[in-house]
């Protein structure tokens, strides 16, 4: 039984079956990537998760609990986060306050009204997130403005932000989309860092195979909305039913 | 001090001062100069800073830090004056009734126009704030004439009941006796008039404690949840935060605020008329907020101050006094520069602001606040070498 069970999922819009019977299982304290050629239903396998998108059939089970139906915010606070294709962050706030803000929602829940306490008093928070920017190394940048940074940067401090929850489940959407090669091998290090330093499962969407063959210890992959094989890395790359949804079926 | 730190305390300390000082410092100029037009410490107008303060620092806790731009705080100001008018014509003139029922009342209707209006955002926020405010103004106009008294407006009358009323009470409002149209102290020092006066002061001191609430929330784990709705409503959710509750609270507050403003408005004239509902009344505020620096602790009173100013002494310079300034230049000249002016002075002050309102927008979005920072960066160096890093905390 894995930590996240998606049992026959089905996604239909208008005439578009975009998830087709789709069952999924992820283990816990393992990277699983999600592959497929553009359109496979990746990004809406994705969205059923966080619970922006409701299936019109089937099951998506979180450590016994069924998210269909609930809030993002209600998901986050089940124990799963998400890194989305372009960095999402509060670009007006610096970035010892984009970490501390997550610290708050984790020990405060979705709302409190904290209206007369006062962010400097909060020691525990402030350290926790100071020893999260330094395993990211970017304490040095406590101060900036975050919209100002690099992508790069936004993007770590997104994962920042993710991981100072202490989440049981992190689902990245194509981390490293648009990243110029170096900045990549850093998104590579820095989630294997992470991956050597706690417990986490992950579940990654990704195109660049470099990225997925360095990260991942089990793949999926979905082809028109449904999964078409699972299995481990090595036997992924060599699988003919992959080179078919990735390079188009052999003629003669 | 108070939960503050250092610099916000000695920020407080120096918004005290000048609080407390200021039927000093708006009377400049002797009595009897040219300038003593330009005076603005007199009784009436130093409430009104005081007051439209008060409003225009509530407004900014929702507008400054959530983003969400409300067209309609004009209704909760007309509930606050009608609570306290209320207030007299059943009890007594004691403000006491009236003032913590005007909070309570405008927090109850903001509670509900925000619970359906925040369903929206951006522009359908605004608009769905104006038609909510603009129905309070017709329901006061008109329809619930017996509870506001129509375009008369509510006011106390002989044949009130005003159970409370002792015998050597004051018939005018009053805190326990302090008379609020009543000046203590009226000094006359070397031809400057100087104007003490027990309303000032009694709105200066909620207008202080206002502040200081203000600057609590702004510095608080609330405060940045707030910003935080501004800035990425997406994240905050996938953080597992729920930006509405916050938003509504935010709403709350600046409501409260508001009625505690048209209250106090009450409590220095016993008038509530459905025209302080207007949406006049309530784009005022917006021009407040941000001619003075959204987002900013002390940029909504200062806007709210100049606004004030100009509404009260550049509306009263008129052809009269603009021929007596230029009598010095040929006559010819004379009527040309005067003819040139007038459009701005007098009746035309509305000019004179837009005017300078979109040079503010154009040149200073940060407001006045922002020129403020610019002039302090001018003299001291070292605030420019911090210019890169300066933290974003939002300045004072």
């Amino acid at each position: 039984m894995g930590i996240l069970e998606v049992k026959g999922v089905n996604k239909r819009f208008g005439g578009l079956q975009a998830l087709g019977n789709v069952n999924l299982s992820i283990q816990e304290n393992t990277v699983h990537a999600i592959i497929g050629p553009n359109g496979a239903g990746k990004s809406t396998l994705l969205n059923v998760l966080v619970g922006k998108l409701i299936p019109d059939t089937g099951s998506v089970m979180f450590d016994g609990q069924s998210v269909l139906g609930r809030k993002p915010h209600e998901i986050n606070q089940m124990g799963i986060s998400r890194v989305f294709q372009t960095p999402e962050i509060f670009g007006d706030l610096n970035v010892m306050e984009n970490v501390l803000i997550p610290c708050f929602a984790k020990r405060d829940g979705s709302f409190r009204m904290h209206a007369f306490e006062s962010v400097p008093n909060e020691k525990d928070l402030i350290e926790k997130a100071e020893q999260m920017l330094i395993d990211v190394k970017m304490i040095d940048k406590r101060k900036m403005h975050a919209a100002s940074m690099s992508r790069g940067d936004k993007r770590r401090l997104e994962m920042a932000m993710c991981l100072v929850q202490e989440p049981r489940l992190l689902l990245l959407d194509e981390p490293t989309a648009g990243m110029a090669r170096a900045d990549t091998n850093n998104t590579i290090d820095l989630l294997k860092e992470i991956k050597a330093k706690r417990d986490i499962t992950m579940a990654i969407i990704e195109h660049d195979m470099h990225v997925v063959f360095s990260l991942a210890e089990r793949i999926t992959v979905l082809a028109q909305g449904t999964p078409l094989v699972e299995d481990s890395p090595e036997n992924i790359k060599g699988h003919p039913k992959v080179q078919e949804a990735y390079l188009g079926q052999a003629h003669g | 001090m108070l939960g503050l730190d250092k610099r916000d305390t000695k920020f407080l300390w120096i918004v005290i001062f000048l609080t407390l000082a200021t039927p000093v410092l708006l009377q400049p100029f002797p009595e009897g100069s040219a300038l003593a037009q330009f005076n603005a410490g007199y009784p009436d107008l130093m409430q009104r800073f005081a007051i439209f303060g008060i409003f225009a620092i509530g407004f900014n806790i929702l507008f400054g830090l959530t983003g969400y731009l409300s067209f309609g705080h004009a209704a909760f100001l007309g509930i606050g004056s009608y609570s306290v008018v209320w207030m007299y014509k059943l009890l007594d003139y004691n403000v006491i009734w009236g003032l913590p029922l005007a909070v309570i009342m405008s927090g109850i209707f903001a509670l509900g126009i925000g619970y359906i209006s925040l369903r929206r955002s951006g522009i359908y926020f605004s608009i769905l704030t104006l038609a909510f405010a603009q129905m309070s103004f017709a329901l006061a106009y008109s329809v619930l004439t017996p509870l506001t008294n129509g375009e008369t407006g509510l006011q106390v009358y002989t044949s009130d009941k005003q159970i409370l009323m002792g015998a050597t009470e004051p018939n005018s409002p009053h805190f326990f006796g302090i008379v609020m149209r009543d000046n203590f102290w009226q000094p006359n020092i070397g031809g400057w008039q100087f104007t003490f006066n027990n309303g000032y002061y009694f709105c200066a001191i909620i207008a202080i404690i206002a502040f200081y609430i203000s600057m609590r929330i702004f510095r608080s784990p609330f405060g940045m949840m707030l910003r935080a709705v501004k800035s990425n409503q997406q994240r905050m959710s996938y953080t597992g935060l729920s930006p509405r509750p916050y938003t509504l609270a935010a709403f709350v507050i600046s409501g409260m605020y508001a009625g505690l403003a048209g209250g106090l408005l009450a409590s220095m004239d016993p008038l509530a008329g459905a025209e302080r509902m207007q949406w006049t009344a309530s784009g005022e505020v917006v021009l407040m907020t941000i001619l003075g620096g959204a987002g900013t602790l002390l940029g909504p009173v200062l806007g709210a101050g100049f606004i004030k100013y100009f509404e009260n002494i550049f509306s009263k310079i008129n052809d009269n006094v603009l021929h007596g300034w230029f009598s010095f230049l040929p006559d010819g000249l004379e009527d040309f520069v005067v003819a040139v002016i007038h459009p701005f002075v007098g009746k035309g002050w509305h000019l004179t602001l837009g005017l300078l309102f979109m040079a503010v927008v154009i040149f200073l979005p940060g407001g006045l606040v922002e020129l403020g920072q610019r002039i302090g960066r001018l003299f001291s160096r070292k605030a420019a070498e911090d210019e890169t890093t300066a933290d974003v905390k939002p300045a004072e």
